[in-house]
C-alpha cells in the first residue's frame, strides 16, 4: 500500500522547483555570468530576508491566514536592535533579544485580535502594518541608524565553500527552513496547523484548541520576523527605517509562487524558498540581461496571478 | 437482546435546558443499554439535538442528572464527554480534507515515537499510525485500500466512513452519530449504515440521530421519541409501524392508543 507513487511527491509541490528551474535555464542561455557560484551566492544573499520572512507567512496562510504586517514588523525588529545598542548602549546580545521581542510581541498582538476578537486576519495585519510602520518612523525620526557595532552584522560575514563566498545568514535561513519543515511534517503541533487551515471545525471537534494553535502560529511568525531583521541589518550594515517595504509583498508572493494554498492547509515550507529564489533569480537574470526594473515588478506579478490560478485550478480538478 | 437484564450504559433524568424563554428540555429521561442501537427521533423542536448535545458536553443542562455506568458525570465540553469514552460523529463530515485518513483518524492524538525522537523532537510514529489505522480499518470492514490517500479523494460515505471509524476506534463506551447520513445519497448511507452495525455488533452502544425513518427501522434495536422536551415512548422498531411511530412524534396519536407490545 505504500507504492513509489505515494511516496512521489504530488505535481503541485514539484510545480514550483520546475519553474525555478525553467527560470534558471532560461537566464543560462541569456547571460553568461548568470550561472555562476559567485552570482548564486548573490541571489541567496538578496533573498535571505524575504526567505525567513516567508517562513512565517507560510505558517500564517497555511492556517488560512494571511499577514501584511510582516515587512513593517521586520523593519521595527530591526530598528529597536540597532537603536537600542547604539543609543540605549545596550550589550548587542541583549540589543538582538529586544528586536526579537519587538516583533514577537506584534506576532502576539496580530494572534490575539485573530483567535480573541475573530477579526479577519488581513484587516487585522492592515492595522498592525500602518502602526509598525508609524512606529518605527517616529522612534527612528525616519533616519537610518548608523555605527552598528559589527557583532551585530556577523551573519553577513561570509565563509568559503568549494571557491564562493557563502554568507552565514543564508546558512542560518536554510537551518531555519529545514527546522519549519521538520515541525511542520514530524509533529503534531505542525500537523494542527495544516488540519486548523483545513478544516478549523473539524479540527476544534476532535478537541484540539485551534485558537492556541493560530495564536502560537502568529507569534512565531513574529519570531521569524525578529530573525529577519537581524539579517537585514546584517545585509545592509544599518537600522533602516525604510526597510522591509519590498519583503513586505515579496514574502507573500514567495509562498504562493511556493505552492501554499492561500485557502489554507495546503502546501509546503520549502516551497516558499522556492518561490523566494524564484523571485530573486527573476530580478537578478533581468537585471543581468539588462532589462528595467519595472519589467521586473511586472513579471512578478504576471507569476503570482499565474501561481494563484494553477492553485485554484488544482483544487476545482481535485474535488 | 434480552430487554429486561441489559446493563444501561448511560442515563439522564429529568434534564431540564432553558434558553430564556424557551424550554428546550422540559425534564426529559433517557436509556441506553449496552450493545445496541438506539435512535434519537422528533419533530424540529422536539428537544433531540438539546438531549445529545448535553450528552456529549455541548450544553451544560440546567437541571437534572447524567450516569455513565451508573455514575453521576458533569460534562463541561465535548472534550471532557471524549475523555470520558463518549465520541460522537457529526452530520457535516468532520473531517480535514487535505489531511489523510490515517492523520484524520488520529487528528488530536497522534502517537509519537519512543525514546529522544518522541519526547524532546516531538517526532511523529507515522509508521505506527499507519499500521494501527489499517488495523482499524480492516477490523470494521471498511474497504478502504490506502490510509495514505487524502480525505478529499473520498467519497462523500467513505468520508463518513472514516469519521465514524474514528469514533469507534477511541470511543471506550458510547458513539453518539448526529444525522451521519443527512448528507449522503442512497448507495453512501447503505454503507455508513452497515458500518454503525458492525460498530454495535463489536459491543459499543449507538446513539443515532435521525430524520430518516427508513433508516431508522431499518438499524435501530430501540428507539427514542422525543415530543415537546420530553421523551414521549421508546419503542421497539419491529413492532410498530413507521406511520404509527410518526403518529406519535407528532402528537397524532399518543402512547395508551400503541399497542402494548410496541413499547420497549
Amino acid at each position: 500500500m505504500n507504492t513509489w507513487k505515494d511516496r512521489l511527491p504530488p505535481l503541485g509541490t514539484l510545480g514550483p522547483f520546475l519553474a525555478l528551474l525553467a527560470a534558471c535555464a532560461f537566464f543560462a542561455s541569456q547571460s553568461s555570468r548568470f550561472l555562476t557560484g559567485e552570482n548564486f551566492s548573490l541571489i541567496l544573499q538578496q533573498v535571505m530576508v524575504v526567505g525567513v520572512i516567508a517562513i512565517g507567512q507560510t505558517l500564517i496562510i497555511l492556517t488560512a491566514g494571511i499577514d501584511l504586517s510582516c515587512g513593517m514588523v521586520m523593519a521595527l525588529g530591526g530598528i529597536v536592535m540597532t537603536k537600542f545598542c547604539t543609543e540605549l548602549g545596550l550589550p548587542v546580545p541583549l540589543a538582538i533579544v529586544c528586536g526579537l521581542t519587538a516583533t514577537t510581541l506584534f506576532g502576539l498582538v496580530n494572534g490575539l485580535l485573530v483567535t480573541r476578537i475573530k477579526l479577519p486576519p488581513f484587516i487585522v495585519t492592515l492595522g498592525t502594518l500602518n502602526i509598525a510602520f508609524a512606529i518605527t518612523q517616529l522612534y527612528s525620526s525616519s533616519q537610518t541608524v548608523t555605527e552598528v557595532p559589527d557583532s551585530m552584522t556577523l551573519l553577513g560575514n561570509t565563509f568559503n565553500l568549494g571557491g564562493t563566498a557563502v554568507s552565514y545568514g543564508v546558512v542560518l535561513m536554510l537551518m531555519l527552513y529545514f527546522a519549519a519543515w521538520f515541525g511542520l511534517r514530524e509533529t503534531a503541533s505542525g500537523r494542527h496547523v495544516y488540519a486548523v487551515g483545513n478544516s478549523p471545525e473539524a479540527t476544534r471537534l476532535t478537541g484540539i484548541a485551534t485558537h492556541r494553535v493560530l495564536l502560537g502560529v502568529y507569534v512565531l511568525a513574529g519570531l521569524f520576523y525578529g530573525i529577519a531583521s537581524l539579517l537585514s541589518v546584517a545585509r545592509t550594515g544599518v537600522g533602516d527605517p525604510n526597510a522591509g517595504q519590498t519583503e513586505n509583498l515579496d514574502a507573500i508572493t514567495a509562498v504562493v509562487l511556493g505552492g501554499t494554498s492561500l485557502f489554507g492547509g495546503r502546501g509546503i515550507v520549502l516551497g516558499s524558498l522556492v518561490g523566494a529564489m524564484i523571485v530573486g533569480v527573476f530580478r537578478n537574470g533581468l537585471t543581468l540581461m539588462g532589462v528595467s526594473s519595472i519589467y521586473q515588478v511586472l513579471v512578478t506579478g504576471v507569476l503570482v496571478i499565474l501561481a494563484v490560478a494553477a492553485d485554484q485550478l488544482s483544487r476545482k480538478g481535485g474535488r | 437482546m434480552s430487554q429486561t437484564q441489559t446493563h444501561i450504559v448511560m442515563q439522564a433524568k429529568g434534564l431540564v435546558k432553558r434558553y430564556g424563554q424557551v424550554v428546550a428540555l422540559d425534564g426529559v429521561d433517557f436509556e441506553l443499554r449496552a450493545g445496541e442501537i438506539l435512535a434519537v427521533i422528533g419533530d424540529n423542536g422536539a428537544g433531540k439535538s438539546s438531549l445529545i448535545k448535553a450528552l456529549s458536553g455541548a450544553t451544560i443542562p440546567d437541571e437534572g442528572e447524567i450516569l455513565l455506568d451508573g455514575k453521576p458525570i458533569h460534562f463541561k465540553s465535548p472534550i471532557d464527554a471524549r475523555r470520558a469514552g463518549i465520541e460522537t460523529v457529526y452530520q457535516d463530515l468532520a473531517v480535514a480534507p487535505a489531511m489523510t485518513i490515517a492523520e484524520n483518524l488520529f487528528l488530536g492524538r497522534e502517537l509519537r515515537r519512543p525514546g529522544f525522537l518522541g519526547t524532546v523532537l516531538r517526532m511523529l510514529d507515522k509508521k505506527k499510525m499507519l499500521t494501527e489505522s489499517v488495523a482499524r480499518m480492516n477490523d470494521l470492514k471498511v474497504g478502504i485500500r490506502s490510509m495514505t490517500q487524502a480525505v478529499e479523494t473520498l467519497s462523500g460515505g467513505q468520508r463518513q466512513c472514516v469519521a465514524v471509524s474514528r469514533a469507534a476506534a477511541f470511543a471506550q463506551h458510547v458513539v453518539i452519530m448526529d444525522e451521519p447520513t443527512a448528507a449522503l445519497g442512497v448507495k453512501e448511507s447503505n454503507m455508513v449504515l452497515e458500518l454503525i452495525r458492525r460498530v454495535r455488533d463489536r459491543g459499543l452502544p449507538v446513539i443515532l440521530i435521525s430524520h430518516n425513518m427508513p433508516h431508522v427501522f431499518e438499524i435501530a434495536d430501540r428507539v427514542h421519541i422525543a415530543r415537546l422536551g420530553k421523551r414521549a415512548a421508546v419503542v421497539d422498531p419491529k413492532k410498530i409501524s413507521m406511520s404509527d411511530a410518526v403518529a406519535v412524534m407528532t402528537g397524532a396519536k399518543s402512547v395508551a392508543e400503541l399497542p402494548a407490545e410496541a413499547l420497549a
